[in-house]
């Protein structure tokens, strides 16, 4: 605590005269940047569009309600297709990612030179790249449809199930992996009985956790034609028909908010 | 540990042992294994998949990949350089105006800090701006404020808010009492009270937390542009639906680098400043 010396006696500051200067200048740098930001956006906007916005907001509420109930029995097959995209990408997703868990870990990988570097590559180059732009990909590659979604979903998910997973298989306890191999086991055998058993739970938060994030990614994916619910809402907003946009969103609100609830319930269950 | 045969009447040699199950009640267990087999019947039984499409693409596979070598930074260098500089003012605007909006909702969200109404009203502004995916709000935002980058910032926004605001109320609950109640018994004011006590102590995780927002909201920025939300990704569609891959798969690499390195310094400034 810097302390400075005046008539009345010593006086307590939060920070000495150079932090002071040190934090208004990094203030005002943060200010200046954020400030050109904001200039250049809005260079780039046109302005009585977002002033209009008001308006525009009071008129599609006023065309969403009241929404078109009798659409909802339509919608069960896709909501179906994106609980099934989900739920398969996140399952192929954990297949391919314990592999690569396990070669990604300093502890259990097979080689430090080749395995673990090209793991972690994989990790890398599927977490960079979100689920969308894989759909996007994929589109174009499989052909537009449920099974577009999965493997984007797949892809997206391989990543950040391997990197937790790996993470967790790290920071397990040593001492019953070496009492395991105290007995003579073979490494096939120290890794189902020390390892395996201390990354299970984890392994299972994991993946409710990731199918939880999975099912709100999953509802977008039609956008670019990679099946679900996505699709009816794509073509709901380009025939401007506003009150079947409305049923959609609740029914995705509704999705949402269960798998949210499921997903909480698991893994409070879990620790 | 689930000792099979556990009376001590049996040969040692006898005696097996299985590790503990994850699920320890055997009748749950058997019962998750059949929903799952199931649930895979059903959804692989109504599962739409076109097999001959799928294994049309190959080829086609084969040329998206063949993009890649060389990837073509040139042709479209100009839109390719506009679509990034409109992604990062948008990241750094949004994750600013997010984040001063943040505070205030995170104090109101905190339940040792403010009131039960506010703190109910405070926790459903943040529940509902994490309901919706980005995708889905940038689409309303696009309608709303017209194509560009300014309905990008507003969606990105939006998103910190919900992420962050929560995150900093977590953080408030968890701090230590024993300092706030010290600085509470010197008379301190409410105001006084959140500068010296909440702030300190909410600061490097605070800090940490904007940084890694920052990091996603560049990831994020990358794709609302699909739906008009101004940024790299509108320059990604368009390289998409013109089919010029070698010119998406620069725009790919440049998002690839770009994230590994945010990714990368958000980390190493998060271990410094916690």
């Amino acid at each position: 605590m810097p302390l400075s010396t005046d008539e009345t006696g010593p006086q307590w500051r939060r920070r000495t005269a150079r932090e002071d200067v040190l934090s208004w200048f990094g203030w005002a740098t943060g200010l200046a940047v954020v400030g050109g930001c904001f200039f250049l956006i809005s260079e780039k906007t046109i302005w009585e569009f977002v002033w209009s916005a008001p308006r525009e907001a009071a008129d599609l509420g006023a065309r969403m309600v009241p929404p078109d109930w009798s659409y909802s029995s339509q919608l069960w097959r896709p909501l179906w297709d994106t609980f099934n995209i989900a739920t398969l990408g996140t399952g192929l997703a954990l297949v391919i990612s314990v592999p690569v868990a396990f070669c990604a870990a300093r502890n259990t990988t097979p080689s430090t030179a080749i395995a673990r570097p090209l793991a972690l590559f994989v990790i890398a180059s599927s977490r960079s790249i979100n689920s969308l732009i894989w759909a996007l990909l994929l589109v174009v590659i499989v052909g537009p449809g449920v099974f577009a979604g999965v493997l984007a979903i797949a892809l997206r998910s391989i990543g950040f199930c391997g990197k937790l997973l790996y993470e967790a298989i790290e920071e397990i306890d040593v001492p019953p992996v070496e009492a395991v191999t105290a007995t003579g086991a073979s490494s096939g055998q120290v890794l189902t009985y020390g390892v395996v058993p201390q990354v299970m739970t984890a392994f299972a938060g994991i993946s409710v956790f990731r199918w939880d994030i999975n099912i709100r990614e999953s509802t977008i994916l039609g956008l670019v034609g990679a099946g679900g619910i996505g699709l009816q809402l794509s073509a709901s907003i380009n025939n401007l028909d506003w009150s079947r946009v409305a049923v959609i969103l609740l029914a995705i609100l509704g999705t949402v908010i269960v798998s949210e609830w499921l997903s909480a319930k698991v893994r409070g269950a879990l620790s | 540990m689930t000792d099979h045969v556990s009376d001590g009447l049996v040969e040692p040699s006898q005696r097996t042992w299985a590790p503990p199950r994850l699920i320890p009640n055997a009748r749950l267990r058997w019962f998750i294994a059949l929903a799952i087999g199931l649930y895979l019947a059903a959804a692989f039984g109504t599962l739409d998949i076109n097999w001959e499409r799928v294994a049309e693409g190959w080829p086609r596979a084969q040329r998206f990949f063949s993009g890649f070598v060389p990837p073509d930074f040139l042709s479209r260098q100009g839109a390719i350089l506009d679509g990034l500089l409109e992604s990062l003012w948008m990241t750094a605007a949004a994750t600013a105006l997010g984040v001063l909006l943040s505070i205030p909702i995170a104090i109101g969200g905190a339940r040792n800090a403010s009131p039960l109404p506010i703190y109910m009203a405070c926790r459903a502004v943040m529940a509902l701006s994490r309901t919706f995916h980005e995708v889905l709000i940038a689409i309303f935002f696009v309608k709303l404020f017209g194509f560009g980058p300014f309905a990008g910032m507003a969606t990105l926004t939006l998103a910190t808010v919900g992420f962050y605001a929560k995150l900093l109320a977590e953080d408030i609950e968890a701090i230590d009492r024993s300092q706030a109640e010290a600085i509470r018994s010197t008379g301190a004011s409410w105001l006084q009270w959140l500068d010296y006590a909440i702030r300190p102590q909410v600061r490097p995780r605070a800090i940490g937390l904007a940084v890694y927002r920052l990091d996603i909201n560049f990831r994020e920025s990358a794709i609302i542009g699909i739906v008009g939300a101004g940024g790299i990704g509108a320059t990604l569609n368009t390289a998409f639906d013109r089919y010029e891959f070698d010119t998406a798969a620069a725009i790919l690499l440049i998002i690839i680098v770009i994230v590994m390195a945010a990714e990368y310094a958000s980390g190493a400034i998060r271990r410094r400043v916690q």
